[in-house]
């Protein structure tokens, strides 16, 4: 069952609110960066690679007329 | 079975087969993990004579477990990639090595942040909490290595021989608590015995360190494939994909 009396007592912890919610939200916040991070980097990728397929499509076709 | 062995050494075949993975796993590591966090921080009993401070240890723990388990990973990856030229193998060891940083950084923090009020610091140069921070300087060390490096193959073999020089570390951080005398207190989950601690404690726990595994699988995947879509940006396939995908 829910230990606390109240959402107010569960934010304070029991005086021990300051740690327990600093260590989970420093925690939280670096573990969605480490999976942020590659799918960032993905969509970078992608984006630069499309611009380079773009711009070799236009010289190929520069060339061809 | 070497057939096996050497399909896995393909970058396209990984891609292609973790991409079928990944939604399951993350889903499943994603449901763990809220059900861990919501059963640790708010149903499991507090504790007699730390209070409601040792729910971090729902952190703690599975983010200690995770960077012990990750160096492994790590290690093993780079002699593979040493070993039989593995080009993939490479890229897990390098993907390995940014994950396992920022969990070991987790559980020093964690730990910081929970010693406060349990021991009245921040800190203290024991034998676990420094094997610990050294277990993270490995982890930059080894992040350093691949970028001091023009070619890709000296910065593999680089990093693969500090990961596998680095290992000692780990069961020196795993028995620092038993061969020293330790602030950092004794192993509460033991192979061979029960763990000594009370199972409406140890529930949620297991559940957050099952679920910190899958996340570890999630963040290693994400990062190879990325690694692998930049290495192997010249080929067809990559070219392919990338065609095939506007964004």
């Amino acid at each position: 069952m829910f230990q606390f009396e109240s959402i107010n007592d569960f934010i304070q912890m029991g005086g021990h609110g300051y740690y327990v919610w600093s260590a989970y939200l420093i925690s939280l916040s670096v573990l969605i960066w480490l999976v942020a991070s590659p799918l960032q980097r993905k969509r970078k990728f992608v984006q630069e690679m499309i611009r380079q397929q773009r711009r070799e499509m236009a010289r190929q076709e520069t060339s061809n007329t | 079975m070497w057939q096996w062995f050497h399909r896995l050494g393909s970058p396209r075949w990984f891609y292609q087969a973790s991409g079928k993975w990944l939604p399951w796993l993350s889903i499943l590591a994603a449901i763990l993990l809220c059900v861990g966090v919501v059963w640790g921080l708010g149903f499991a009993p507090q504790d007699a004579k730390q209070g409601n401070s040792f729910r971090i240890i729902y952190i703690h723990v599975p983010a200690s477990f995770l960077a012990l388990a990750g160096y492994y990973v790590m290690a093993i990856a780079g002699a593979v990639g040493l070993i039989w030229k593995m080009k993939l193998s490479d890229m897990v060891m390098k993907s390995a090595a940014p994950i396992g940083a920022v969990l070991t950084f987790v559980a020093l923090v964690t730990g910081a942040i929970w010693g406060k009020p349990t021991w009245g610091t921040y800190w203290i140069w024991d034998a676990r909490i420094t094997s610990m921070l050294v277990l993270l300087f490995l982890y930059l060390g080894v992040i350093a290595l691949q970028y001091s490096y023009t070619s890709q193959d000296a910065a593999s073999k680089a990093s693969a021989v500090l990961s596998l020089v680095g290992m000692v570390n780990i069961p020196i951080i795993y028995k620092s608590v038993d061969w020293w005398y330790t602030l950092h207190q004794p192993a509460t989950i033991k192979f061979t015995e029960a763990p000594s601690m009370h199972p409406d404690m140890f529930r949620p726990l297991l559940v957050m360190i099952l679920g910190f595994y899958c996340f570890y699988a999630v963040a290693l995947i994400l990062n190879t494939r990325v690694e692998i879509l930049h290495r192997e940006r010249r080929t067809r396939w990559v070219q392919d994909l990338v065609a095939g995908k506007p964004s």
